[in-house]
């Protein structure tokens, strides 16, 4: 072979030299079509949401506004700013509501899922139904089971005593209701999300909860059984087995979860259209809710546009901080 | 667990029992969907709810069916669902066969261009999009398409999640195949078409199940692209139905069935494929 090589002429090395020219254009021609779609459909359509943001821009293009757009939305004009922040607090309490119940349900569920377990694969392709039917049925069916006369969810409540409940029309916060039903007046600040904001969240776990489930049961076959063994020989409980092991190990995907289940609250549209459409006195008008009304419904496209790029700040900025503060402390193997 | 009866219960009873409780509360919705479709009015609105139906009516499926233009939307949506899948996973094999196979300059860069766009919210792209997509468009460069199929389909002929997860599985394919194949003096598309596509079915059909699902069940873009039930998908169908239904509930119900039927019934066949996809996906690397 060495021999081979030193004898290289110029003709071969031609040759090589057109075999990676060929090489290029394989490869470009076959990535074409991607390029083409992404680069018309998503990344210019990135940066040219920018461009309008710095216009009025009322179905056709007016004057140039700078940053008033901005200006106008995060304090000038009291009633558009009054409408962004409330909807960025609702997204992140819809988050904040939603994220923690929907892992930890989703965890204990995985964990008692794993290993050996007659019907596993039928609990899990049950858990896995509701992340494919689509957010209009489910939204349709959720509708009536807490429907503020003829729900279950009332029913239900009715045999522990409390009394029947509007759900998704109900403006108030849940600790208002559960302080006023015990005869205490709360301050506005403490009255937390709305009812109807409270169904959602319970929709949203039902309906990705399953997703989860799949990803952590997968991280938890990823752990070596070496582990556990050496804990077992080593007389560790089963508690300690599942505090010192197990989550320090599936902390990656953990992580992994986490990130994906912030980003999709915080992109939340469907279930918000449907359900509630914003409303009951725009306690569930969330960030992408905003996006589409100041766009879609009153037609100012550069508001919008600016709205939209706010919201996409806000999940770049939180995705960061996320990585940073917790990859630090994952644990891999 | 201390309590006397928990300590007296195996824990495999415990876990079932956690376990089946969890199932009954996904799986009331579907039940409770299913069960009132069949009920007359008066009975779908009875508190507490009756479990069966004490007299079945098959018809409210005739009556939902017949109260809007159903067959068009399904039609619609099966065509753009299918051609939406077919073309998606043709660029994505494509694309991440250079990726995994082929050597070029700008590799990384691109992959990482291209991973990068997940990051880009569709809130964010919507807008632009709505203005492309109108016949005015921008600087009169507009593609006209608001009430097409075309619309619906070919912005979504490029995924960045089916690129990723069949690079992985073509990485996977050892460097001696493709090796033997050029000396045997097969192309790069004869390689593809005819050793690795073979091997790789089942990552083919992960891919093609969600992109399929996926397109089936969009809401937002054709809400904003299409206005007329010729080009409305059947999410949009739905959505305009429970409008227009009122308070036949029964009727909405078994429109909703009726809808996610054909999701429901593909996932009940496929579902190991697109539960491994997913179990995969969450596996970086």
């Amino acid at each position: 072979m060495t021999v081979q090589v030193r004898a290289e002429g110029p003709s071969r090395r031609n040759a090589r030299r057109r075999r990676r020219i060929g090489e290029h254009l394989w490869a470009y021609g076959l990535l074409a079509p991607v390029i083409v779609i992404l680069g018309v459909f998503k990344i210019f359509p990135a940066f040219y949401a920018f461009y309008i943001s710095l216009f009025r821009w009322d179905i056709i293009q007016g004057a140039f506004r700078g940053l008033g757009n901005y200006g106008d939305i995060l304090y000038e004009n009291p009633t558009r700013a009054e409408a962004f922040w409330r909807s960025l607090s609702t997204t992140f309490t819809y988050g904040l509501f939603t994220v923690p119940l929907e892992m930890g349900l989703a965890l204990v569920v995985a964990f008692l899922l794993f290993g050996k377990l007659r019907g596993r694969g039928v609990y899990r392709t049950l858990y896995y139904l509701p992340y494919v039917t689509s957010t209009v049925a489910a939204a349709v069916i959720f509708n009536w089971l807490f429907h503020p006369q003829y729900g279950i969810a009332n029913a239900i409540l009715g045999l522990v005593g409390v009394g029947p409940q509007k759900w998704y029309d109900e403006p108030r916060g849940l600790f208002e209701l559960a302080a006023s039903a015990a005869g205490v007046a709360l301050p506005d600040w403490a009255a937390g999300p709305s009812l109807a904001l409270v169904g959602i969240c319970a929709f949203s776990i039902w309906h990705y909860f399953g997703y989860q489930v799949i990803i952590f049961l997968a991280g938890l076959g990823n752990i070596s059984n070496e582990y556990y063994e050496a804990a077992r020989l080593d007389g560790a409980s089963e508690r300690q087995v599942f505090r010192l092991i197990t989550l320090p190990l599936l902390s990656p995907t953990t992580f992994f979860v986490f990130t994906i289940a912030t980003i999709g609250v915080l992109r939340e549209f469907n279930a918000f259209y449907i359900l509630t459409n914003g409303g009951p006195l725009d306690t569930t008008r969330t960030t992408g809710l905003l996006v589409f009304k100041t766009f879609y419904q009153q037609g100012q496209l550069g508001l919008g546009s600016a709205v939209a790029f706010l919201l996409a700040l806000a999940i770049l900025a939180f995705t960061l901080t996320q990585q940073r503060v917790l990859a630090s402390r994952v644990t891999y193997e | 667990m201390t309590g006397p009866i928990a300590r007296a219960m195996p824990k495999s009873v415990l876990k079932y029992a956690s376990l089946s409780a969890v199932a009954l509360i996904v799986a009331y919705p579907f039940y409770f969907m299913v069960s009132n479709s069949f009920k007359d009015l008066f009975e779908a609105t009875t508190v507490p709810p009756t479990l069966f139906p004490s007299v079945f009516h098959p018809e409210n499926y005739v009556k939902a069916w017949e109260a809007a233009p159903w067959a068009r939307y399904f039609a619609n949506t099966a065509f753009v669902a299918i051609t939406t899948t077919l073309g998606e996973v043709v660029t994505a094999v494509l694309a991440a066969y250079a990726f995994a196979r082929l050597e070029f300059r700008g590799r990384t860069v691109l992959f990482g261009v291209f991973l990068a766009t997940l990051m880009i919210p569709s809130e964010a792209t919507l807008i632009p999009n709505y203005i492309m997509m109108s016949k005015r468009g921008l600087g009169g460069f507009g593609l006209g398409w608001y009430d097409t199929y075309q619309v619906q389909i070919v912005p979504f002929l490029a995924s960045v999640f089916s690129i990723f997860l069949l690079r992985q599985f073509f990485l996977s394919i050892p460097r001696e195949l493709s090796d033997a194949a050029r000396i045997d003096g097969a192309g790069h598309l004869r390689f593809l078409w005819s050793i690795v596509l073979p091997l790789s079915v089942p990552s083919l059909v992960t891919v093609s199940l969600f992109s399929f699902i996926g397109s089936w069940n969009s809401l937002l873009w054709p809400l904003i692209m299409t206005s007329v039930p010729e080009y409305r998908p059947v999410q949009l169908g739905l959505s305009a139905f429970r409008q227009e239904a009122g308070n036949s509930y029964h009727l909405l119900l078994a429109a909703a069935t009726f809808t996610i039927a054909p999701i429901v019934l593909l996932y009940l066949v496929a579902q190991r494929h697109l539960i491994q996809g997913v179990a995969r996906s969450g596996m970086k690397g």
